[in-house]
């Protein structure tokens, strides 16, 4: 166990700025980028919802059917 | 009874099978990132030189690692898509490369932040990391040329011809170290020789490769799938799958 304290955990030696710099920003990258693909999906799926609703609407109002 | 090897190179089959394996390389990622931080934590020691600054590595080397790996994948699956005109396999290239470039822009400030404390600058123009910032701008140039061209299958051309183009400089960066005196160290671990780490380092490290590779796995996956469901929309199975609402 490398750690006494909580406190010098997050020092890090000293070199706390460098390795949790580099840390938090990998979880930045990691969490935005699983966030990007959610939302490429989400919108993916409005467009689906569009065209799907828009479909219904031209059945629904064609006389001939 | 023939194995029918081209069966998933159907965009249909191949997004079932996809949605199939996601959840489980996603499980297998998040447990072995969490072994990989416990064991690069509270296992590995200090370092008598670097003292803790070293943890660095068990992002930085996975991440290196993952930049040059993934390019390789994305230009073969770009060749291959060029080669036989299979849309799957350029649709599959197109999903690489926003995490390529993750990884390679995770490895670039990685290491910057651990050469500040120990080489004293954030950036020197030695050949490993002008080599790793090159693939940067060669990941960003495929993604930015296929966005540029609006028919799906000519930017899939395009991007192959930058990505076969570009994929010589992965051994550029791997044997930076050796062919010219840079800052950057050698490689300490290598196919070739026994790697010259503290176990416990070395194992928190692969841990951690192996969860950056199981994430990448997933991650592509996933956009794969997205990337299907965008190009195929016309057809009647996605159409199915709207209707049935598991657009998922």
């Amino acid at each position: 166990m490398n750690w006494s304290n909580i406190s010098e955990f997050f020092s890090m030696g000293g070199y706390g700025l460098y390795v949790w710099g580099s840390y938090g920003v990998t979880l930045i990258c990691i969490v935005g980028e699983i966030l990007l693909i959610k939302n490429r999906h989400r919108t993916l799926e409005k467009q689906y919802g569009l065209t799907h609703d828009i479909n219904k609407k031209e059945t629904t109002h064609e006389t001939t059917s | 009874m023939a194995i029918n090897w081209f069966k998933y190179s159907s965009p249909a089959s191949f997004y079932s099978l996809a949605g199939k394996m996601i959840p489980f390389f996603t499980v297998i990622a998040i447990i072995l990132l969490a072994a990989g931080l416990y064991v690069g934590f509270f296992v590995a020691p200090t370092d008598f030189q670097q003292g803790e600054a070293y943890r660095i590595i068990f992002i930085h080397v996975p991440a290196a690692w993952m930049s040059m790996f993934l390019y390789v994948v994305m230009a073969f699956w770009a060749g291959i898509g060029l080669a036989f005109n299979t849309r799957l396999s350029a649709m599959f290239a197109s999903a690489i490369a926003p995490t390529g470039a993750m990884f390679t822009f995770i490895a670039l400030w990685t290491g910057s932040l651990w050469g500040k404390p120990m080489w004293g600058t954030w950036w020197v123009w030695d050949a490993r990391l002008t080599s790793e910032l090159i693939l940067l701008f060669l990941y960003i140039g495929f993604m930015s040329l296929q966005a540029a061209i609006d028919d799906p299958r000519r930017a899939d051309k395009a991007g192959a011809i930058i990505a076969l183009v570009g994929v010589v400089n992965i051994p550029i960066i791997y044997f930076s170290v050796q062919w010219w005196n840079t800052l950057h160290q050698g490689a300490s671990v290598s196919v070739n020789q026994a790697p010259s780490m503290a176990t416990t380092m070395l194992a928190g490290m692969l841990i951690m490769v192996f969860a950056s590779w199981m994430y990448s796995i997933a991650v592509i996956l996933k956009r794969t799938r997205i990337i299907i469901l965008e190009r195929e929309s016309h057809t009647a199975w996605v159409a199915g799958l709207q209707k049935k609402g598991t657009v998922s």
